[in-house]
């Protein structure tokens, strides 16, 4: 079957859009085939700087011949009414329809044969219309066209389309179609400097050993393989090791066709600088790798680039040329770093009084403030000093008005440990500036640092107080400030430290501190079910049940979150045995009796009920397993032994179950029947101790 | 190129240099403008680039402008940083197919042969709040360094292009330090000869830059700049107003030039009181968007006069 090359050469797409485009490129051609009947054997999809590229093999020569039946009017039907079914179904005379008989008579029946189309026809229609509706995150006008409304749009002007269709075994046909006055042809062109000239290509194989041979490699994978080979390579042979950069890599393979990897260097006094600003200097600035020393872990003062061609001379001119680039890049940055150095951190604090953190929430000065008193109150809770602990939050926020930070935004914090620690401050203090900011997402490390995680947890916990305070809560997609974020990295600093810590109190005292008045108890509970939800989520990420959470949390007052997820691991497992699942299923049992009777006798069974009153053994064995099991599962609640709280619940099963055997709970005696409802309440409260069971599900 | 004397070479001479961008242009079939006589922070800002760039009649034109970036004074102190420089800027409209090509052509007339250097296109989204412009392009890149910015225009004063018109803006001192192998601006050789004749570019600019710089952070009126910035602004609705002519189905504008004039001063009035660190970080916005408001007003005023309207 044939196979159809398509390729769209153009001026140079930015490499951040090209993985994407290619990606759109082959869904949007392929689902077109197949919605025309035309289902294709496979394709892929290319990018390079100028141009993106598809092959689809195996498409059909034409598409299945399409067979429908139209009814007509009636035998009989007025003479309009069936000049418009022969138009509408092309039949030159009633001869040429079928007659059919249903209940309501005979009717007309136009077989109508849609004989399925060439393939390459249908091709040509696809084409334009997916090239002037391609989804380009932003894309523009050229040239003389531009003039009149309605020209083609591209991410940069489009300059030619290759388009073939043909066997393997045959000189393939040019799909034939124009777009905006661009003919699709067969030529394409080689590398913009090495290879310019126009090339003839027929079929994918050729077309990619052409190009390959024109120097231009076609497959971004391929690419990134040269790039990181060589990049290794270069920086083996002296002894030396790569830092990799997957990010680097992918822009990198984006901005050139032929990859040329070389190796400069830059004077070793600017080693003095922190490693991570030599990288973002050389990475976001110059888009080079950088390389350290593998015995000591640290950089050494050599990058490596990759150029776009293959130079006569080496590529010595490259080389000394993104050196002499490098080198004022890295004296500014020498330059901000040691500037600096010679203001000290708190004496930059001021400068926050006139920094705006959000309109309804103050400055960032105040922001500072809050931050500084919650960490205090949170720091005897996680055992952290709380005078450091104070002196860390007052400086933690200070460098994000630095040079570096200003020129290097992800490098907030790094940078304010590395100030710290010029200026003498205490390691956790200094620590602090970096880690408060984690954890950034789910798998961000964890601080462990008391001081850090003191502060980590104000910073957070203000956060989260404010924008709920100000009712700017997230909204389905919609975050702006990172609520969630924020949220899971309290759980998480919680949970993964093994943390006791208060949240409702210590929401109220973070809303406390802000101007903005807030509804004092309404606010921290809505936090407090966020706080829930967002526990739901990472424990169902992790695999854990999510109805488990919510049977926790429906016991109110739960605002310990290492309680919940212990509680809810202890449930998790005593559910698993046939202890838990029977238990489950008599309480649920209970409960569903005891919903359809409160409902009938409109009135709630509780309060004790009365040992007078009971007729069975089984009805006196329960009640006394319930006050044995309360006792112990209250015992062991209260030592927060969970495991121990499940193992006493345990022992209530055989009990329930020889209850639900022999005894009738809608007793003739009303007294009886009242009785034994408020057993099932017992059973109902005592499970109460460890969850709510009715929230289970299953 | 063989022809010419040694010391007016681009890779010996600043001027020379520019004597050669001007020559190629001039080869394209750009006029060769000189620059605009007054203060501005960009080539972009020239009526000949903001103005011409609307309306549908062709448009090729070059020409260098001094560029004033009042806050980029280092006091002459820095290698490569300075409140004073010059670009140069070539539109042509519509933008020609093979404008890459003509570029890189440009760049082999001033010494940068593609074939040894390693030449790149790496996005970047041009954008201007103050002139209400926004257009798609490059950074162009030689061996690592930005030596200009290619862009399609495709609105500018709030108007959209039609067609679009491509704007090329090469920095000429950072261009010619590369081709000249100087590391520090003051070292530019700027007439190409050597010994005694020598004139570097520090001899030309080098006071200047010392002078507006104490001028620019520290010195410059501030009472006096915010009152020119409100008569400029009175000044450009005043003239705009005074130009409209409306009878019968035509509506055409007789004084555009003159209003646009006055938004270029207001925009470089505004960058002085910026540098002197007077204006706050939520007046800045307001500011801009006052000049903004100017720039779109001209331009709805141009594409109503004879150059700026369709036939």
């Amino acid at each position: 079957m044939p196979d159809l090359l398509l390729e769209l050469f153009s001026e140079e797409i930015p490499a951040r859009m090209q993985a994407k485009a290619a990606d759109d490129l082959r869904r949007m051609v392929t689902d077109k085939l197949v919605a025309e009947g035309l289902v294709y054997e496979g394709a892929k999809a290319f990018a390079t700087p100028r141009r993106l590229a598809l092959t689809v093999h195996g498409i059909p020569v034409r598409q299945p011949d399409l067979k429908t039946e139209r009814r007509g009017p009636k035998i009989g039907a007025p003479d309009a009414a069936v000049q418009g079914f022969l138009k509408a179904t092309g039949l030159k005379s009633l001869d040429e329809a079928k007659v059919q008989k249903d209940a309501k008579g005979d009717f007309y029946i136009a077989l109508i044969e849609k004989p399925g189309r060439p393939a390459i026809d249908v091709i040509a229609e696809i084409l334009p219309v997916i090239i002037r509706t391609f989804p380009w995150p932003k894309s523009m006008r050229w040239g003389a066209r531009s003039a009149k409304s309605g020209s083609l749009t591209w991410v940069r002007p489009l300059h030619a389309i290759t388009a073939t269709f043909g066997l393997e075994t045959e000189e393939p046909d040019v799909v034939k179609f124009s777009v905006d006055g661009i003919e699709a042809g067969q030529t394409t062109y080689g590398h913009r400097f090495m290879a310019p000239g126009a090339i003839p290509v027929r079929r994918f194989e050729d077309y990619e050993a052409k190009l390959k041979a024109a120097k231009v490699i076609l497959d971004p994978q391929a690419r990134k393989d040269i790039i990181l080979d060589d990049a290794k390579e270069l920086a083996f042979a002296q002894g030396l090791e790569l830092v990799e950069d997957q990010v680097l890599l992918d822009e990198v393979s984006g901005l050139v066709e032929w990859p040329v990897v070389m190796m400069g260097s830059f004077e070793k006094e600017f080693l003095s600088i922190p490693d991570e600003v030599i990288r973002a200097t050389i990475r976001n600035n110059q888009k080079c790798f950088v390389v350290k020393d593998p015995k000591t872990g640290k950089l050494t003062n050599k990058f490596v680039l990759t150029a776009n061609i293959e130079a006569p001379d080496g590529g010595k001119t490259i080389v000394a040329g993104n050196e002499r680039v490098i080198r004022p890049r890295l004296s500014d940055a020498k330059f901000f770093y040691e500037t600096d150095l010679k203001t000290k951190l708190e004496a930059r604090l001021p400068k926050f009084e006139q920094i705006v953190f959000h309109e309804k929430l103050g400055t960032q000065a105040e922001r500072i403030k809050r931050i500084e008193r919650l960490a205090a109150e949170i720091a005897p809770l996680v055992g952290a000093d709380v005078e450091k602990t104070r002196r860390a939050a007052r400086l933690a926020k200070a460098d994000l008005l630095t040079e570096v930070v200003g020129e290097f935004p992800e490098l907030q914090g790094l940078m304010g440990k590395y100030y710290a620690l010029a200026q003498g401050e205490d390691v956790s203090v200094a620590t602090a500036s970096e880690e408060h900011w984690k954890p950034q997402g789910p798998t961000d490390r964890v601080p462990t640092d008391p001081v850090s995680i003191a502060v980590a947890l104000a910073d957070k916990l203000d956060t989260l107080a404010g924008f709920w305070a100000i009712d700017e809560k997230p909204t389905g997609s919609k975050d702006p400030y990172a609520l969630r974020r924020a949220a899971l990295g309290v759980i998480r600093l919680i949970i993964e430290n093994t943390l006791r810590l208060p949240v409702l109190n210590t929401a109220k005292s973070a809303l406390l501190g802000l101007s903005t008045k807030a509804d004092a108890e309404a606010v921290p509970n809505d936090l407090l079910a966020f706080f829930a939800d967002r526990l739901k989520v990472q424990l169902r990420d992790q695999g854990a049940r999510h109805d488990l959470v919510d049977a926790v949390f429906s016991l109110g007052g739960q605002d310990d979150l290492l309680l919940v997820v212990r509680r809810v691991e202890a449930l998790g497992k005593f559910l698993d045995s046939d202890d838990g699942k029977n238990l489950l299923a008599g309480t649920k049992r209970a409960s569903n009796i005891l919903a359809i009777e409160e409902k009938r006798d409109k009135r709630t069974f509780d309060g004790a009920p009365d040992a007078a009153l009971y007729r069975l053994d089984e009805e006196k064995a329960l009640a006394k397993a319930i006050d044995q099991v309360k006792s112990e599962a209250s015992t062991a609640v209260a030592k927060e032994d969970f495991a121990a709280a499940m193992s006493a619940m345990a022992k209530l099963r055989p009990a329930v179950d020889a209850f639900f055997d022999k005894v009738k709970v809608n007793d003739d005696d009303p007294k009886v029947r009242e009785n034994r409802l408020k057993l099932l309440n017992e059973i109902r409260a005592a499970t109460r101790a460890v969850a709510d069971f009715s929230r289970i599900e299953g | 190129m063989d022809a010419l004397p040694d010391h007016m070479r681009p890779e010996r001479s600043f001027q020379g240099f520019i004597l050669a961008l001007q020559h190629f242009w001039a080869e394209q079939g750009c006029v060769i403008l000189q620059p605009y006589d007054m203060e501005m922070g960009a080539g972009t800002f020239h009526p000949a680039t903001t103005l011409r760039a609307l309306g549908p009649k062709p448009w090729n034109a070059a020409y260098v402008q001094p560029s004033r970036r009042p806050k980029d004074g280092r006091y002459g102190e820095n290698p490569n940083r300075l409140q004073h420089y010059y670009q140069f800027q070539v539109i042509m409209k519509p933008s020609p197919p093979n404008l890459q090509e003509l570029y890189l052509k440009s760049l082999a007339a001033i010494g940068i042969d593609s074939a040894v250097h390693d030449i790149r296109f790496v996005e970047d989204d041009w954008e201007s709040p103050t002139l209400g412009a926004w257009g798609l392009g490059w950074e162009c890149w030689c061996d690592g360094m930005e030596v200009s910015q290619f862009t399609y225009f495709q609105q500018v004063a709030g108007v959209e292009c039609a067609p679009v018109a491509g704007e090329l803006t090469y920095g000429l001192e950072r261009l010619a330090m590369y081709v000249q192998g100087v590391d520090r601006v003051y070292d530019l050789n700027f007439n190409g000869r050597e010994g005694a004749e020598k004139v570097t570019y520090g001899d030309v600019f080098l006071q200047a830059e010392q002078e507006y710089s104490r001028h620019n952070f520290e010195v410059a009126d501030t009472a006096m700049l915010f009152e020119q910035f409100r008569m400029a602004e009175d000044a450009c609705r005043k003239y705009l107003a005074a130009g409209w002519r409306e009878g019968g189905n035509t509506k055409e504008h007789l004084m555009a030039l003159p209003a646009y004039d006055q938004c270029i001063k207001a925009s470089h009035v505004f960058n002085l009181l910026d540098a002197r660190g007077v204006i706050s970080v939520t007046e800045r916005q307001s500011y801009i968007a006052r000049v903004r408001e100017l720039a779109k007003a001209c331009g709805e005023a141009w594409i109503h006069t004879e150059t700026g309207r369709a036939v």
